[in-house]
């Protein structure tokens, strides 16, 4: 038993970290740490540099112009990411739609589709969640009716991410309601700028509105903008949602946001004289996660070796995904309690691209608040961590 | 031994849910927290009338009584309904700190303003770097002639860009975190100097950041002795640390009942979601999380009301706080979990009962401060 990479691979991982040092430009990089999100161009510029690198679509076979790695260059790519700061890029093209066009498309999708999802010519985003069908999503009611050549869709979606920035939408819709729920489910590709379609933006907690709910209103979409056979939606779906759960511990940023941790409680005055750092009962919880990281990063690893030698993803992920998200939501914890009174402004302007008002408190402290809040979201999205303790209850414990 | 509120008390908790009741939905309050001034002055207007403002007070300032079970029967009810009027900073804090520290003149002249909902008060006390150590105190106080110039920052300043007279806290003599040479002024807000950074805290509270740069008050203005005021500033801001905590109870039983109601309606998977014996254990825990931290705060108030000494009062309050705060993540972020994705959303009254309980779990003080300082009472 060893977790050593080889030579080739440990060269590798030179190689990205050379990459991002210099590619990842500074001016995001400083953004990133600062708590302010990059705008949608800084985001696509970012995916083109990536792209022109060849790195864009990691997880894509090479025939579709991937990398063609294996499972351990992934990881590593993914690591040296998430200790830059880099962020992945968009996934509901590239790790969401486009492993269902190339699994279950037509030839003519793959060629109209995924070559501008690799360039990130083309802006997706997710039409599966209904707001009465989230953990529960084989229960959507979206319908898409068939009318000559087209489908006529009505219906709304929810929780859809980017939508104001996007130009195509995948959504999961009710094409036949005589069978059994997952039996009645297509998947269909929809342009944006079709009419009938209007967005409405959903302000979470943050203040910020990085969701929308998108309205379907007789929308005619033509039918070979349909994946596969119709009512096999459900079966696609499934591939898109495994495709959700992988790289979901963020191992690589914990390991990131840990560091900003212990600089920042260096950096913080305990209000005794010492700092944040000396203080017995923060650094025991500082402690605490760093252990648990190290759990789940050896967790990831050996999932990674059974995976490299030709073993499928199994409901391990989901282990993944509960302690990764859990583990995340600690840590927005400890930026609160380090930032004490200084996270209570709700000023969620400060941090937009482009404010140009007096910032409140000091360096991003107000902003520990609002990812607290934000961040909560991580053990509802992707398939709740109810949802995963039921996977592993029923697939692994077989209860 | 007797758990149930008296006569008075019920009256005060039904007064506060009949204006809720009627004028205090969560639309409205949206709408409160939408304006410039963060609070409604008829709202004010009305609670003084309704004699709320006097409740912190003792009668023979003219005021209910100053009792801090009654305090707590309040503080509840406020809490379920996310009031965001400055009550405590105006009357439990800035008040609070009159009655201790001032004169009887300072008393007489003030209070009854107050008390009357004609005065806004600001208690301007911590500080960027003091975080909840309340002798650490930089801002300092020097003697020029008669008068006194006061330079430094403060944070945290609840109502403190709505205050007509700040109440700032500065050290007259002694190093940053001496227990003596503590003082507080009263300054006119619109004191050459002064400036107010403005801004509406996670739960819809306006706050203010506050610089103080060569700001000349007469020496009448201290209240009380100089360099005395540390121990009164402790007394008064665990009575505010007590009102949260009571406010946080209430807000957390609020989200424990709506939770409960909305796992009955949610529907997956063909049934409601509070029929899944994995989320009734957590609502179960929800309920027992809620049950301590209520039982901790009437503790805390008794033992303020009663007749332990100082640090025995302080040792229940910081009991009381810690353990809440304890409650306030896990209810919290219950709340927010089994509800789903549509806790996430501003739209849903549930999410900034959490915001509100996530604010009162700093206020004061947090968790680990609490903790520590109840060891090491």
């Amino acid at each position: 038993m060893n977790a050593d990479f080889t030579a080739e691979e440990l060269q590798f991982e030179q190689e990205v970290r050379e990459f991002l040092q210099n590619d990842f430009p500074a001016e995001y990089r400083e953004k990133v740490d600062a708590g302010i999100r990059l705008s949608k161009e800084e985001l696509v510029h970012w995916q083109k540099i990536l792209y022109k690198k060849g790195w864009a679509a990691p997880n894509w076979p090479a025939e579709y112009g991937g990398t063609g790695w294996t499972a351990t260059q992934k990881h590593i790519f993914a690591t040296e990411m998430g200790l830059i700061g880099a962020p992945e890029p968009v996934p509901f093209g590239m790790k969401m739609v486009a492993p269902v066009i190339m699994a279950y498309g037509s030839d003519e999708q793959k060629q109209r589709f995924l070559p501008d999802i690799l360039e990130s010519n083309v802006w997706w985003c997710q039409g599966y969640s209904e707001p009465n069908a989230g953990s529960d999503l084989a229960s959507l009611k979206t319908a898409a009716v068939r009318d000559g050549d087209e489908y006529v869709v009505n219906g709304s979606k929810t929780w859809n991410t980017y939508g104001q920035y996007a130009d195509w939408i995948f959504c999961l819709v009710r094409t036949d309601n005589s069978v059994k729920k997952q039996e009645g489910i297509s998947f269909l590709l929809i342009d944006m700028k079709t009419p009938g379609i209007t967005l409405k933006p959903i302000v979470l907690l943050d203040g910020h509105a990085e969701v929308n709910e998108v309205f379907f209103d007789d929308v005619r979409v033509p039918a070979n903008n349909l994946i596969g056979e119709e009512n096999k939606g459900w079966t696609y779906a499934k591939v898109l949602l495994t495709h959700e759960r992988t790289n979901i511990s963020g191992v690589p940023r914990g390991k990131r946001r840990l560091a900003a941790l212990k600089r920042l409680a260096k950096n913080t005055d305990d209000g005794f004289g010492g700092t944040m750092l000396d203080n017995a009962s923060f650094r025991t919880k500082l402690a605490e996660l760093e252990i648990e990281l190290q759990a789940l990063e050896y967790s990831e690893l050996r999932t990674l070796a059974a995976l490299s030698v030709g073993n499928a993803p199994g409901p391990e992920s989901s282990i993944l995904k509960i302690v990764g998200t859990e583990l995340a939501q600690e840590m927005d914890e400890m930026f609160v309690d380090l930032a004490g009174y200084h996270c209570l402004p709700f000023v969620p302007e400060q941090f937009e691209d482009g404010f140009q008002g007096e910032a409140i408190g000091p360096g991003n402290s107000a902003a520990a608040a609002l990812t607290y809040f934000n961040n909560r979201k991580l053990s509802i999205f992707g398939g709740s961590n109810e949802i995963q303790r039921n996977i592993i209850s029923k697939a692994v414990l077989g209860l | 031994m007797d758990f149930s509120n008296t006569e008075e008390q019920q009256m005060l908790q039904e007064s506060v849910q009949k204006f809720v009741y009627k004028s205090y939905d969560f639309d409205t309050r949206n709408k409160i927290i939408a304006t410039e001034k963060g609070f409604s002055d008829e709202n004010w207007e009305l609670f003084a009338e309704l004699g709320w403002l006097t409740v912190p007070f003792q009668e023979e300032d003219g005021g209910f009584g100053g009792s801090a079970v009654d305090l707590v029967v309040m503080m509840e009810e406020f809490g379920k309904a996310m009031l965001v009027e400055p009550f405590v900073a105006t009357t439990v804090l800035a008040g609070g700190l009159i009655s201790e520290q001032g004169s009887a003149q300072q008393k007489a002249e003030l209070l009854p303003k107050i008390m009357e909902g004609k005065l806004q008060l600001a208690c301007a006390y911590a500080e960027p770097g003091s975080r909840f150590n309340l002798a650490n105190i930089k801002t300092s106080a020097v003697a020029d002639g008669d008068n006194i110039v006061l330079n430094g920052s403060k944070t945290a300043v609840l109502n403190g860009s709505n205050a007509e007279v700040l109440l700032v806290v500065a050290r007259e003599s002694g190093a940053a975190t001496d227990t003596t040479g503590v003082s507080v002024f009263m300054v006119d807000a619109t004191s050459a100097g002064v400036s107010i950074q403005a801004f509406a805290n996670v739960d819809g509270k306006k706050s203010a950041e506050i610089t103080l740069k060569d700001v000349s008050v007469s020496a009448t203005a201290r209240l009380g002795e100089a360099g005395s005021a540390l121990s009164a500033l402790t007394a008064v801001v665990d009575r505010a640390t007590l009102a949260v905590s009571a406010e946080a109870v209430g807000a957390m039983e609020a989200m424990l009942h709506k939770t409960v109601e909305y796992s009955k309606t949610r529907k997956q998977f063909g049934t409601a979601i509070g029929t899944f014996q994995a989320l009734q254990h957590r609502m179960a825990d929800m309920f027992i999380e809620c049950q301590l931290a209520r039982s901790i705060a009437i503790m805390a108030a008794m033992k303020l009301d009663g007749g332990e000494d100082a640090t025995e009062k302080s040792k229940s309050v910081s009991a009381a706080k810690s353990r809440i705060g304890k409650a306030i993540n896990k209810v919290g972020q219950e709340a927010i979990q089994i509800h789903g994705g549509i806790a996430m959303t501003e739209e849903l009254d549930v999410g900034h009962l959490f915001k509100l309980v996530t604010a009162a779990e700093i206020m004061f003080g947090n968790t680990d401060y609490h903790t520590e300082r109840f060891a090491s009472l």
